[in-house]
This record gives C-alpha cells, structure tokens and sequence, in this order.
C-alpha cells in the first residue's frame, strides 16, 4: 500500500486516544502506536485530527508520541487453521501468545493469526486455463477430519486461471494459483485471502430460511425453532443460564462450523469450555466438537476495544465458512458486554449519549451485527448459512433496557429466560410465554418429513395447555388447588407434566442433554395422550383427578427422558401403549 | 518511599473533588504516579487520569482537602502505581490502603516491584477451578458448591452478619489446607474499625494470623484510596498463588465503596453517566478485580475471591450487585427475613448460585448424589415458598396435605439446614444426609429430581438410621 502515515498523539483517556497531523487517515484504518506497536483503529476524524480506539491496555503512553497509518482496515485472516483455535477480539491466537509470552496477555505481543509454518495437503479442483468467478471453489485442503476448508477466489476477484499448483502441500503464504483478471492483470491466489471485519462477504443471493437449525433442546426446537440463517437472542438476568444455553447449542446444534464469541465474559467459564470440547463427541458424527468449533475469547478483564471488535471478527470468519456452503452457527455471549463497550468508547469521546448513556446508534450497529446472519447462495453457488444467537444481559433483568429492546427489533427468535424459574432450578429457564419464533411456519414442512406427525397440531395443543394453565395459576396462588373444578384440574396437572416431563431438560445429564427428534415427538405424543385420556376420564366417568394421577406409567413418563436416548423409538412406542392399557384398567376397576 | 525521580511542577489550574489540573507538562505518560506535595510538605500519591498535550488530569488518592492552588507541586514518577511483593515480608503484617505499613513494621523492601493494575490472564492459560473447598456450612457445600479458584461474592445488606459469615468461611476451609501452604488476603475498603478488628481477631483466635496479610482502607480513611486497596491485595494475591504455589483466599470488603469512590471520580470529571451515576465503564473497571481470581496451568497455587458488598435498599437489580453477578461465578445472597427469623447464616438459597458447582461435585469431589439432590431440595424449597405464600393467604387449615409437608419442609429446612452455628462446622456427608433426611418428608413418588436408586441408597438409609 501507500507508505505509511505518521500522526502525534496529543490526548490520551483509557482506550481513546486522539492525534493531531492525521493527514490522509481514513475511517477504520488500522493504526500501529508508538514503539511497542499497540494496535489501534481510527473511529473519528475531523480537520487534521482523528480519534483512535487502541485495541491494547494504554497505560504509560505518552502526549507526542508517534501513531503510523496502515492504509488498511482491520481485517481478519482467512484461510486453513481456524478450526480449532482460540483467538481474541482482534484474531490474535491466544495458544500461540500463550506459548510465547506465559500466561498473561503482555501488550504489544501481537501474534500473525494464522500459522505460517505449517503446511497444508492443497488438492486444486479447476484446471489452469478455466475461466473464475468469485468465491468460486478451485481447491481444497483438509483443515481438520471433519471440516474441507474450500479455498475460494476472493470476492472481488474474476478472470482467467493462468496456472494452478498441483496436489501437495503448501503454507498459507505459497502462491497456490495465478489469475489474469478482468483488467489483463495476474493476480496471486493463496491459501488465505484478507477481510475487512466492518464489511459483510458478499454473496449471491439471500434466500429464505426453511430448515430448523435443530439444538436437541426440547423447549427451542418444539416450541421456539430457529432456522438455519435466522436470528435468535437470548435475554436473561444473571444466574437464568444463558451461558448454560449458549454452551448446550455450541455442543448440539447441527451445524457445521459453530463460531463462539465469549465477549467480555467471565476467563473461568471460557476455561471451562476449552476443556468440555476436545473431550465432547459430536452427536452426528462421533467427532470431537473441537474440530468444528472456532474460539474468539475476549473475557472482561482483556481490553475493551477489542471486545467491541469481537463480535464483527466472529461473524467474519462465520460468514467465511458460509461461503464455503456449510451451514456456520455463531453464539455471542454476551452482546451487552459489546454494547457496554461501545457505551465506554462513546463516553470517551464525551458524544452525546441517548438511552441510557448508550450512543444513538446503538440500535443501528445492532441491526447491522444480526443483518450479516442469512441462508444465501454462495459465490460458488452452493447453499450456506450463518445463523446467529445473541445473548443479552439486561441489568437487573429488566427487559426493558435499550439493549434489550433494540436486539428485539431485529432477531425473529426470543427466548427469554426467567428468574423465577431459574430460582426453581428449572432449566433451561426459558419462558414459554413471553418466548416466540418466527420460524415456525417455515420448519414445519422439515418436521413433517423427518418425524411423520403433524407437529405444528402438537405444539399448538400443548401451548394452548400451557397458556390456559398460566391463567389458572393466578387463581391457584389465590386460593390452593384444590378449589379447581375437575376439568381444570386436568389441565393444571397435564400443563405440570409437560413443564415438568417434557420442558424441563437437564444439561448435565448425558442422556437428557441432547433429544433427537423422534423422540421429542414421541415424548410430547404420551403426555398430549396422557392429558387428552385424563379429560375424558374425569368428564365421562367422574373418576376425581388423584386417582388418576396415581396410575403407574407416570413414574415412567417422570423418567423416559433420562433413560431412552432415543435413537430407539420402540420404548417410547411401549410407554404410550401401557398408558392406554393402565387407563382401560383405570376404568373398569372404577365402574 | 519512591525513588525522586521525574519532573516536578509548581501550580495547579483547577482542583475538583479528588482530582487536580496540571498545566504545562510534558513527556508525562496515561496512568502514571503522581506524588502532590502541599504547602506543608506533606506528601500524597496520585494517579494520571487523563492526559492532552499540555494538561494532566490527576486523581488524588488521599483527597485534595487543603490543596493550595498555587502553591501545591506534583512530580511525576515516571511509572504506574506499583508494589513490591515477597511472601516473607507481607504475610503476617498489616498495612493501610495504600500498602504502606500500619504495624510498625518496615515496608516490604525485597521482592520485585509489579503494577498493581496487573494483566489479563490468558484465558488459554486457565485451568478451570474444579476443586470442591468445604466450607462446613451446608448452605453453601450442599446447594452452592464452593470451588478453588472460583470468586463467589456474598450479596448483603446494612446490619447482616456477613462478616461473620466470611470469618466462619475462613476459620473452616482454612483448618482442611493444612497439608499445604495457604494465605489469607484481607482488603478492607471504607469499613468500620470494629468490623476490620472483628477480623483480625477471628484470625487471631484461629491461629491463622501468620498467614493473612490484611490492607485497611477504614470507614474513616480517604475514599479514592479505595480504588487502589483491592488491587494491591490481588498483585499480592497472585504473587502467593501463582510465584508461591499457595492457595490464597481473597476477601475484599465492601466493594460498595470501592464503587462509590470510582463514581465520585468519575463526576468530578464529568463523564457521561450510565446507571445511577455509575460511570459506564463500571463493569469492565469491576471485571479488573473480579477477573484476577482462578487458577493457571504454570503454578500450583490459586485465588479464590469473597467479595463482599452491601446492598443498597437490599436491591439486587442495584448497579453495584447486578453487574457483579454477571461477573462472578455466582453470588451468596443474605436475607433479611432470615435473619429476622433469627437464622444465622441467613443465606437464602433460591437467588443463591454457584456457577462452577456442577463440575465441582460429584462422585470422587464429593459424592455421587450431590448434583440431583441439590436440585431436588431446591425444587422443593422453591415450591414450599410458594405454598407459604397461598397460605397467608387463605390460611393453613385450607391447605392440602401435600401442601402441608410443603410447610413442614420449609421450616425444617430453614431450622435445620440453612441454620447452623458460627462455630459449627459440618462435613459433606453431614449436609447431605441432612437434605436426604428433608427430602424424605415426602413420598418418593414425589421426588423427580433424583434417580430410584439414589432413593434406595441415600433416602432409605436416613430414614432407617433416624427410626433406630
């Protein structure tokens, strides 16, 4: 690029710093501070002056200091040895850093993101003379035994392949293929191309999401689907388990690539995942989690300018792999923290705050974050995905807070989690009331093919309970159970067995943490009976709703989501069988 | 105390609250050492906050009463606020709040001098804190598992015995470490003299004295102080634990202070509000010294934080407990009901959380049936609250006979379970053949958190050791 720029600090105030003899700076270009070569990114200019977020801890630095312009955006690497790997807000490997530096982050240790020593087995897909289009595949490399990283012509790349390497292997800094382009120019193709974070990967064409992103949690992929490319958030206060749910979707959602934001969380709770996932085996595959799943980890105690960059490398590397034609999920917990950081940076910059000392484009910077999810048809016209599930954590649970609110314009799914459920230990304390989906109607067809029932008809039925039993409750704490007449009785205690049976689902359980599909179905299925046999029981026979509730099957019903994984249908086929028998029993012993 | 080093100004533009102006400076750096010398000679310690072109912003730890504008110099120091930390010269000693000694003693002079703003550690180089500590209080060891390494804060309020609470915490975990090398860091900010002599005495009577090292930042003392109190007991900290190879047990009492000078900077210097004044940078400033708990993959050693604060209003959506509990890895929340009860310790369990118990516990941490039966009294307490709110409502006598187990179950609980004595210290299977004895006032039908054959093991064996 152009040589490089230099400007002089003159004002420094924790992470924004201001310089004066900016000349020629442009909006979010990468800067290198002073002689430990701090990184920076220019966030405002005006005159000769511009105002600079420093992606490292400031302390020390001083007024005169020398600030050099890179001429380049902060941009994320992309190529072979992502999977796998840790990295922080900015794509420094926090393995490598570790290794090099011990077990503190040292300022101005700036790691390359992708390993440059290590070769890769490269097998090229076109032959050298064929014509190229952007985010065309021409080549592979398998980047771990679960995941081919494509290697793709970078978006605003076309022409005529002049030569292509042969099968073998290559560093990422190897030239793997020479392009003529459109303007009669060679290009050089590698391993890895450069993406500016800020800027969505183009694509060609978005198209409507149909299939469920399925989690294997009961209460989201019956009630609250998210589909593959939707957007989900997840607002809870402290304590509710979202990072519970957040760490059981990265576990057990059928995606291809998941992508994990730990954005100004806690260092313990990160610890703890890079420890489960070596060790957890993927569901589907019988692979190590790992070998799908990429790390950004930026915990509260790392610098805050680089958890508000967090966010934006995560979904640039999703994106990435979307283009490759797999389906990328991606969690950010927590996007307050990214909005508190962006809150900090704004107060820096004394702007003037809106709602709550939050800058006024908090919603608009939101709205962008959750615009880049999306089914598309890729460069290289195949189908990818990037779905996106934001945590928030709204201070003191109150949903009202702008973060909350602004996240609820823009994502279609909302699962809300619940205080006093959680205070319960009921988990996951997601709250079926004021939760929705705007995916239903779309994943309904998926169901239909994969479980052969109508499952739409299922979860309206058992909603409808749930609802009915919410306002019944109110008359409970009123005055007791016992004053209900039978019918509602019945559904006093159904809405209690499908809380309780069904919703109800324990992380920690090795057999409860993950339900398959058909089982989910056929759970719902004896619990809709259950309560659709008590109705007719206690209407027709007048049999009162104890007796009922005291026939043997419930045990069972109380215990089958514990015990039957469920890739064998056959014990909960057996299950619905004695519920009918024990009620015929029921029935002729009373008449 | 420091070496005279740097330049030295005469003058100070503006004096503001905690913080004074310096025009005219130069090669000065952001968050160095300032030392202000009044017109009297005496000397106090400050902190760049901001620095421009020619201006200095300074944070004045001891305060700016009796600040001449005129006639006032600071010097720069030319370096962050740093301590010098060796084992053999802190523990067993006392010292103020701005680590200067207040027992007659020397400072510490040996050892190397660390910042005491300290590092991010490497989340890569984490290991996660699984180690079950028995504290011998069955609220905590049997619902709110705490685990080495782990910061786990008690949420109290003004008059709640949390002190002794901490104490008790101390005197208990400390008599299980004796195999290996422990340490107690003790930082006080803004507490009353009686409540840091309450400690200093427990750990007297203990014997543990020789292990503490305590930092005092009284009631009384300058309040910006505050904000370098906890850091010097975290950079003291994590030199014993991860230099050392000690297990440091880090209390830090009363972060509601620590909060409350860090909001009066923050408006003498007119930035731009978030909650209740707190400056919107609360949370990361927070996670600065919550963070600087745990354990890493090159020492032995380890921190566990108890941080203590008092609730404003007993408000638990207040700024200062909210953004806490998003931080920790958990939090003991103090009742006042309880306590008016006259149940000591008053911890009441349902918004009670640790975040790190499912790993810490279990067969071979503690026992096979913790997790399911932590889960089962839980469920069973929250549905007895429930009960006991329909029936000051329609009255005992109206209630079910399962609901009233309901009652029965909560008063035992609460009699039984969550009370304890100060000095009672109850082991693992102790609490937990207690919750066992609980659970069994019900019929087993109606216990669906835990497995048959736990029942069959645990629930029986309580309640046949109970009829002999």
């Amino acid at each position: 690029m152009s040589k490089t720029r230099k400007a002089i600090i003159n004002e420094i105030n924790g992470p924004v710093i201001k310089v004066r003899q900016a000349y020629g700076f442009s909006m979010n270009e990468m800067v290198v501070i002073g002689e430990e070569k701090l990184l920076g990114e220019v966030i405002e200019l005006y005159g000769d002056q511009a105002t600079i977020q420093v992606y490292e801890d400031t302390t020390g630095l001083k007024p005169g200091t020398s600030v050099h312009g890179q001429g380049l955006p902060l941009f994320t690497e992309l190529g072979p040895g992502i999977v796998g790997h840790v990295f922080d807000g900015i794509q420094r490997p926090l393995s490598v850093m570790y290794q090099d530096s011990g077990p503190f982050i040292r300022r101005g240790k700036a790691g390359e993101a992708l390993n440059r020593d290590k070769a890769w087995a490269f097998k090229p897909k076109t032959g050298s003379g064929e014509r190229v289009s952007p985010g065309q595949v021409i080549g592979d490399v398998e980047e771990t035994d679960r995941v081919v990283h494509r290697i793709m012509v970078p978006p605003n790349l076309s022409g005529r392949l002049l030569e292509i390497a042969p099968e073998g292997p290559y560093t990422i800094e190897e030239k793997i293929a020479l392009l003529e382009d459109e303007k009669g120019e060679t290009q050089e193709i590698k391993l890895y191309q450069k993406w500016p974070v800020r800027r969505i990967r183009p694509y060609q064409k978005r198209i409507l999401p149909s299939e469920p992103l399925f989690t294997g949690q009961r209460v989201i992929d019956f009630f609250f689907p998210l589909a593959k490319g939707g957007t989900a958030a997840i607002p809870g206060g402290f304590g509710t388990g979202k990072t519970i749910t957040q760490h059981q979707l990265s576990k057990w959602v059928d995606a291809d690539i998941i992508v994990y934001i730990g954005c100004g969380e806690r260092g313990n709770e990160m610890a703890g995942v890079l420890m489960d996932f070596p060790k957890l085996l993927d569901p589907r595959t019988g692979r190590p989690l790992i070998e799908r799943t990429i790390f950004i980890a930026n915990t509260s105690d790392m610098p805050v300018a680089a958890r508000e960059a967090s966010i934006y490398t995560g979904i640039t590397i999703a994106e990435y792999y979307r283009d490759m034609g797999y389906h990328v999920a991606l969690m950010a917990d927590s996007t307050s923290r990214w909005a508190e950081a962006l809150r900090e940076i704004a107060g820096r910059m004394e702007e003037m705050p809106a709602e709550e000392g939050f800058p006024a484009y908090l919603a608009s910077r939101l709205a962008e974050f959750y615009e880049r999810a999306g089914a598309v048809i890729t460069g290289g016209g195949e189908t990818g995905s990037v779905s996106v599930i934001g945590a928030v954590s709204p201070p003191g649970s109150d949903f009202s807070e702008p973060v909350t609110q602004h996240t609820k314009r823009y994502v279609s799914t909302f699962w809300a989690l619940d205080k006093e459920l959680a205070s319960a230990r009921y988990f996951p304390a997601i709250n079926y009331l004021d939760s929705y989906s705007g995916y239903v109607e779309s994943v309904a067809l998926w169901w239909k093919k994969k479980a052969d029932f109508d499952w739409t008809d299922l979860r309206s039925q058992a909603l409808a309970i749930l609802k009915e039993d919410a306002k019944l409750m109110n008359i409970v704490k009123l005055i007791g159970e016992d004053a209900l007449p039978g019918d509602q009785k019945v559904i006093f205690h159904g809405a209690r067995l499908i809380k309780e049976d069904f919703l109800q689902q324990s992380a920690f359980d090795s057999v409860d943490t993950y339900s398959p599909a058909g089982k989910q179905v056929l759970m719902l299925r004896i619990i809709l009976r259950f309560i659709e046999r008590m109705k007719e029981t206690v209407a027709a026979h007048r049999i009162p709703v104890y007796r009922i509730m005291e026939v043997p099957v419930l045990e069972e019903m109380e215990r089958m989501k514990y015990t039957y994984k469920g890739d064998d249908l056959k014990p909960f086929k057996d299950i619905l069988k004695r519920l009918e028998e024990e009620f015929d029993d029921l029935l002729k012993r009373e008449a | 105390m420091p070496a005279r080093t740097g330049l030295e100004y005469l003058g100070l533009v503006r004096v503001q609250g905690p913080l004074i102006f310096v025009k005219g400076i130069a090669n000065i750096g952001f968050g160095e050492m300032a030392e202000v010398v009044t017109s009297e000679g005496e000397v106090r310690l400050g902190r760049v906050l901001s620095i421009s072109d020619d201006l200095a912003v300074v944070e004045v730890f001891e305060g700016t009463a009796g600040l001449s504008g005129s006639e006032s110099k600071v010097r720069f120091l030319g370096r962050p606020f740093e301590y010098r930390v060796s084992a053999e010269e802190v523990l067993g000693r006392i010292f103020d709040g701005l680590g200067r000694p207040l027992d007659g003693g020397p400072p510490p002079i040996a050892g190397q001098t660390r910042d005491i703003n300290g590092l991010p550690i490497n989340p890569v180089a984490r290991v996660y804190p699984q180690d079950f500590i028995q504290t011998g209080i069955s609220a905590i060891d049997g619902l709110n598992v705490l685990v080495r390494g782990q910061k786990l804060p008690i949420f109290s309020g003004s008059g709640l015995p949390h002190a002794q609470l901490s104490a008790q915490i101390v005197r208990q975990t400390r008599l299980l470490e004796k195999e290996e090398r422990f340490a107690i860091v003790f930082a006080a900010m803004g507490t009353k003299h009686e409540e840091a002599q309450f400690f200093r005495n427990d750990f007297e009577e203990s014997g543990s004295l020789k292990n503490v090292v305590m930092f005092l930042n009284l009631a009384d003392d300058p309040s910006i102080e505050r904000l370098i109190t906890p850091r010097i007991a975290l950079t003291v900290a994590e030199h014993l634990a991860f230099e050392e190879d000690m297990h440091v047990l880090v209390i830090l009492t009363d972060m509601t202070n620590y909060c409350e000078a860090l909001r009066e900077v923050a408006t003498s210097k007119g930035e731009v509000p978030s909650r209740k004044g707190y400056p919107g940078y609360l949370y990361s400033d927070l996670a600065s010294i919550y963070e600087r708990a745990g354990r890493i993959a090159t020492a032995k050693g380890s921190i566990t934080q108890i941080a203590i604060l008092t609730m404003p209003d007993d408000d638990i959506t207040h700024p200062i407990p909210d953004l806490t509990g998003y931080i920790t890895e958990g939090q003991i929340v103090l009742d006042r009901g309880l306590f008016q009860k006259g149940i000591y310790p008053p911890i009441n369990v349902l918004p009670s959380l640790s975040r790190l118990m499912s790993d810490g516990i279990g067969e071979g941490r503690t026992r096979e049936d913790h997790q399911n039966l932590a889960s089962q009294v839980y469920a069973l307490y929250a549905q007895a609250k429930r009960v006991e709110r329909l029936a000051s409502i329609i009255g005992e006598e109206d209630l079910t006979g399962r609901d009233r187990l309901f009652l029965r179950f909560s008063n035992e609980f609460e009699g039984r379970f969550i009370k304890q004595g100060p000095y009672e210290n109850r082991t693992i299977f102790e609490t937990l053949d207690l919750g066992w004895e609980l659970g069994m006032i019900f019929p087993s039908r109606d216990l669906t958190r835990v497995k048959p054959e736990e029942i069959q093991k645990y629930g029986k064996t309580t309640l046949f050791s109970q009829q002999k």
